[in-house]
């Protein structure tokens, strides 16, 4: 029902309100003194509370290190959590200022959504977890099986379009949250669990019994995650964007958390640009010019956020893969800042 | 208001005409005022808007569909029927069972055997004080774990199966002459209207018990039979078949939506039965004293005298209670039934992301189910009510 009333205040703000258009939010930020980032409640690894309330993740993360630039304070951030089903309508109606929930660029949400894409934080693609006692060693042995799976997603499409590519029978169940669908596909309802293959790992944490659970090899989709924002406010865009860089561009040149200190002495200029000791690139943003030595110095580089929310210091142990440097065999290729 | 103004001036009435008329064209305005803003706001925020979703394929697949559906072809505007209809078959077996259920425990309630009554109270109590959306879970929950894995189904006789994919059995599946035995049934339903109706003016005119309850009987189910074996049984079973992960053909009813009939019916049948209780309470004690005077047994009484007139009382607050339910299957979000609420606003508003469009045409359409429910029930009331002779 939350859906719905997201959708019908989106209705009446467009229906009512004069002359809705989004510029200054940074501004709006500013002022209100916190980002509102709207984030997945419910994810382990990309976004999820605690019982305190403390937020922890990857996406979690990208909203603090936002914080972090503007306000020199990576805690003024309100999370906001959304389900796959109403992500979009609570940033297009103001709700948020930026999303950052595991969430893929896709054509048709850049061009008719009215909300733009930043930058890919995370390199994905959408898998199948199977119950072991089935004997299943890969999706295209699915054929006939019941898939639960959760509304709202690319994963949804994809499913339906993979089953009928291989010209396999398949039986959805649809929910709409993830909690529902992993339920019930925990309870016996479905053969098997689809997602992108980051949720995979974390959503077999939540099961009875992780261990009588495999993930299948084939990966069937390109889910290339990325934080939105509305349409509209460029300067807003080019912020979100440019922390994502700047974030890469740290873990390029061995700026860390713990040495960030020491790399405002370095000689390098990319340094010396990155952390704000030669140039005016942040002031550009709207912000001040150590913008990125204040992410780096709460958040650390990309990589330290990608090993201790997803990687190899946190339960899900994801692999680089994809999401690797450029320069170590991956996609993650940071902007130069000049 | 209306005894405020004095009803003797001519000008009044006219006034009062004017100042509707107004009064509808100043809301008319509101609301086109409201689509205009819209449309105009949607396009200054780069939000697409418009109706031309309505043909383009829908790509997500529907667990249960009523009419042929396919993800791959069938565009969002059938995805929207799929779903109204699924909506539209839930509320209506619900209303009839709960309909059931409910005039049982209504009655039972008033039962002068006290556990029976007592019972029904606890029923009622138990049920109206439970949250719906709770006790839907609960019946989900219950129906997958209480049943077993594919591989342990319960086999049942005539080549059906039951675990918790649901419950599969054998698919009629008609051939041509079938249509003799629907016509045949046909034919018997207006010939035990006709007899109906002459038993009656009968009995009236001449007082004289008529009982025609064996020949209506013999027309309504003998004729259909004997049709039927004139045709040479013109109907094949297609047997559920067993296969690696599900059961394929065969007629299957999903667990999500046994546990949704299930859920709305038992509790929606608190309430009818409340509505029942009070309709009968409200029949004068005297109209009971009264037939008993005459001779009548109280099963009786009951059929004849007191559900009659109580009916006209229970018409009202039954409506009301149908529409809950209608609405109220919307819960159906809860627990993965392809109700109007979860392909419609939620699968297609999700990929299409036209909220405002998608919003209007899902309270479109549960506004005129109320309209339409509300009428019915109107039209029927209008008939039973008392005729003043
Ligand atoms: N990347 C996909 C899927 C994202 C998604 O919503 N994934 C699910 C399954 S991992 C999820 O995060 N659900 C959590 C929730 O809705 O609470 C998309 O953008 O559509």
């Amino acid at each position: 029902m939350k859906r719905i009333a997201t959708a019908l205040s989106l209705a009446l703000l467009l229906a009512f309100s004069a002359q809705t258009a989004w510029a200054q939010t940074l501004q709006t930020v500013k002022q209100r003194g916190q980002l509102i980032c709207g984030a997945n409640g419910t994810l382990a690894g990309f976004g999820l509370p605690d019982p305190q309330g403390n937020w922890t993740g990857f996406d979690v993360d990208f909203c603090r290190a936002i914080a972090a630039a503007i306000f020199n304070d990576p805690s003024k951030v309100k999370f906001v959590p959304l389900t796959a089903a109403n992500r979009f309508t609570a940033l297009q109606s103001g709700e948020v200022d930026v999303l950052s929930r595991n969430t893929t660029w896709t054509m048709s949400r850049d061009t008719t959504l009215g909300l733009d894409f930043a930058a890919v934080t995370f390199f994905d693609g959408q898998g199948f977890m199977v119950h072991k006692s089935l004997k299943v060693s890969s999706a295209l042995e699915l054929n006939g099986a019941s898939v639960c799976v959760q509304q709202g997603t690319t994963t949804e499409l994809n499913l339906a379009d993979y089953f009928r590519s291989h010209q396999m029978a398949l039986k959805t169940v649809t929910f709409a949250t993830a909690d529902e669908a992993i339920k019930a596909y925990d309870s016996g309802r479905c053969d098997s669990y689809t997602t992108d293959s980051s949720g995979l790992y974390g959503e077999r944490l939540r099961l009875t019994s992780p261990n009588d659970n495999i993930v299948l090899p084939e990966i069937i989709s390109k889910e290339p995650l990325s934080p939105a924002v509305r349409q509209g406010d460029d300067s807003w865009e080019d912020l979100v964007r440019w922390t994502h860089e700047a974030m890469l561009d740290a873990e390029e040149f061995g700026v860390t958390k713990s040495n960030v200190d020491e790399q405002l002495k370095s000689a390098n200029p990319e340094i010396r640009r990155l952390l704000g000791v030669e140039g005016q690139f942040g002031q550009s943003l709207g912000l001040t010019n150590d913008w990125a030595y204040r992410i780096i110095k709460s958040i650390g580089n990309y990589g330290e956020s990608f090993d201790r929310n997803v990687g190899e210091n946190s339960p899900l142990k994801i692999a680089r893969g994809l999401n690797a440097l450029w320069t170590k065999g991956g996609l993650q290729y940071g902007l130069p800042v000049r | 208001m209306r005894g405020a103004i004095k009803p003797a001036r001519h000008g009044a009435q006219a006034w009062r005409v004017g100042l509707q008329v107004l009064l509808a064209a100043v809301i008319g305005g509101l609301i086109y005022g409201a689509f205009i803003n819209a449309a105009d706001n949607l396009a200054r925020t780069h939000i697409s808007s418009g109706f031309g979703f309505w043909n383009n394929s829908a790509g997500f697949d529907i667990s249960q569909t009523l009419i042929p559906y396919s993800p791959g072809i069938s565009t969002f505007g059938r995805a929207f029927w799929v779903g109204l209809l699924n909506t539209l078959f839930v509320a209506a077996l619900g209303i009839v069972l709960a309909t059931l259920l409910g005039f049982t425990i209504g009655i039972a309630r008033l039962s002068r055997n006290w556990l029976v009554a007592r019972l029904a109270g606890f029923y009622v109590e138990l049920i109206r004080n439970i949250p719906l959306l709770l006790q839907l879970l609960f019946w989900y929950n219950a129906v997958l774990k209480s049943l077993p894995e594919l591989r342990d189904s319960i086999v049942l006789p005539m080549g059906g199966f039951l675990n918790n994919r649901g419950l599969f059995l054998p698919r009629p599946v008609f051939a041509p002459g079938f249509s003799a035995v629907i016509a045949a049934l046909l034919v018997g339903i207006g010939a035990a209207i006709v007899l109906q109706v002459w038993a009656r003016r009968r009995r009236k005119r001449s007082g004289a018990p008529t009982p025609v309850g064996r020949w209506i009987a013999a027309l309504l189910v003998g004729l259909p039979l004997a049709a039927l074996a004139l045709a040479g049984f013109p109907v094949a079973f297609e047997l559920p078949q067993m296969s690696r992960f599900n059961v394929v053909g065969g007629l299957e009813i999903l667990p999500e939506f046994a546990a949704l009939v299930v859920a709305l019916s038992v509790y929606t049948a608190a309430f009818i039965a409340e509505v029942v209780r009070a309709g009968i309470l409200a029949v004068a004690a005297g109209q009971t004293e009264a037939a008993q005077a005459l001779g009548l047994r109280s099963g009786t009484t009951l059929r004849l005298i007191v559900v009659p007139q109580a009916v006209r009382v229970m018409v009202p607050p039954l409506t009301s209670q149908y529409l809950n339910l209608t609405k109220n299957s919307s819960l159906a979000v809860a627990i993965g039934y392809p109700d109007l609420v979860q392909v419609f606003a939620g699968s297609v508003l999700n990929i299409t992301g036209q909220a405002v469009e998608v919003i209007a045409i899902t309270m479109a359409v549960y506004l005129t189910i109320s309209l339409f429910t509300s009428l019915v029930m109107n039209l029927y009331g209008r008939m039973t009510a008392i005729v003043e002779r």
